[in-house]
């Protein structure tokens, strides 16, 4: 492998362009050869079993659906089930088509969305919350509550998705391929090529960059375009593909669990206490005692930047715990 | 410019039919990524960058991405599966023969 890191980048390219046997290609056929050394014959003997019952499983399954496609329908009603499909599906796209019709255009004059409300949050918005960024002012302090509850939303349904993927020592006592995949290493890459040259060299140019851009559009919420919930978005994808590349192992240093559950409720009562407070002095008329600053600085209009960082640290953990809980059963 | 504009509804209205006609579970995820990407130019033309922002991180990766795992838990994309779709494509083709 060493050698190989000494072609420099005219070199690739001359060989590239000769038609020579590619670098990265030779790379990943040696990464190839290599990993069966690594791979322990026990879990090669695990990974064969698991192939042969799935097999078995899926055969049954088979026979099962011929069976059950062996019945005998009569021609007509099978027709009849086509017809009737057809037509409430006519039926539909016809009714939503005419409701499109009834629409008002595009910012049209007696469109019933231009009242009152917008013009206020145009005319007056960037003197109330601070934020340059109108769209962010509205979500943030006008809506802060639809706002948590959106992120509340996200908490639970991960909550929920662990609650029926996760799989922990609980787990093993219910089911035996739990406690397997449990027991074994590399079981989350068992159906995927491993050392893929090409995906790990894009992750490793994209990776940083992705984060970069995810705290830039989480920090300047109230001045640009984007926001915590864009910005939390862009860190977990770039997060899912350094995990993609490069395996779990790098990642579960730093973020397991237990970090993803301080973490998140740290952020959720943050916002929760923030937003009561602000509720509570405007609703009684009160001074908040929070500057706004100056509109345009980075540490300016109030609270939103404290909010848009709790719902970008919500978002991207949300996001990489999916991905993990999905892809394998642990975060 | 609004020449551009109807030339993504109509790329648009084109990859909602794709989608649904496609028997492929894959090919019809690939599909719904690039209605997203569409979508997020769509979003910009219409002067709304926050939501053309959110729509390519969550439209075209996290969603698409949530479907590829969840193909790949029931075995939608993997290569037996690929082996056992040509014996079937072949099988119906001489079963046709015989019939």
């Amino acid at each position: 492998m060493s050698e190989q890191k000494k072609h420099s980048a005219g070199e690739r390219f001359r060989r590239w362009l000769n038609q020579d046997t590619d670098i990265l290609e030779q790379q990943m056929i040696a990464a190839q050869m290599k990993a069966p050394a690594e791979v322990d014959p026990e879990e090669v003997e695990w990974r064969r079993q698991r192939l042969e019952e799935e097999a078995q499983e899926e055969q049954a399954v088979a026979r099962r659906l011929e069976a059950f496609n062996e019945q005998k329908v009569p021609e007509t009603s099978r027709f009849l089930y086509c017809c009737i499909c057809v037509c409430i599906c006519l039926a539909m796209i016809g009714m939503l088509l005419y409701t499109v019709t009834m629409l008002p255009k595009f910012a049209a004059e007696w469109d019933p969305t231009i009242n009152e409300v917008p013009q206020r949050y145009i005319e007056k918005g960037l003197q109330e919350t601070g934020a340059v960024n109108i769209v962010t002012g509205m979500i943030l302090d006008y809506r802060a509550f639809d706002t948590l509850g959106e992120s509340t939303v996200l908490f639970s349904a991960v909550m929920v998705v662990l609650l029926l993927l996760r799989m922990d020592a609980e787990s093993d006592k219910y089911s035996t391929l739990a406690a397997a995949m449990r027991s074994m290493p590399h079981t989350d890459t068992f159906y995927e090529p491993k050392h893929d040259t090409i995906l790990q060299h894009t992750a490793k140019i994209l990776f940083p960059i992705a984060v970069l851009l995810g705290i830039y559009v989480v920090l300047n919420g109230h001045l640009s375009p984007g926001g915590g919930f864009s910005g939390g978005a862009i860190i977990g994808a770039g997060l899912v593909l350094h995990v993609t590349a490069f395996g779990f192992q790098d990642i579960r240093r730093f973020f397991t669990y237990k970090t993803y559950q301080r973490i998140v409720s740290a952020a959720l009562l943050t916002y929760a206490v923030s937003k009561t407070y602000s509720f509570y002095t405007g609703a009684n008329h009160l001074e908040s005692g929070i500057p706004l600053g100056t509109p345009g600085a980075i540490l300016s209009s109030g609270l939103i930047l404290v909010l848009n960082i709790c719902v970008g640290f919500i978002v991207a953990c949300t996001v990489y715990v999916l991905y993990a809980v999905f892809r394998k059963g642990e975060v | 410019m609004t020449g551009i504009i109807q030339l993504m509804m109509l790329f648009l209205i084109g990859c909602a039919i794709a989608v649904s006609l496609t028997r492929d579970l894959l090919t019809s995820i690939i599909i719904y990524m690039c209605f997203s990407m569409v979508m997020c130019l769509v979003w910009i033309t219409l002067e709304s960058p926050d939501l053309a922002i959110t729509e390519a991180a969550v439209g075209t990766a996290i969603t698409s991405l949530l479907y590829f795992l969840t193909l790949k838990k029931i075995h939608a994309i993997d290569a037996r599966n690929e082996m056992r779709k040509k014996d079937t494509a072949t099988k119906e083709k001489d079963g046709g023969a015989a019939r």
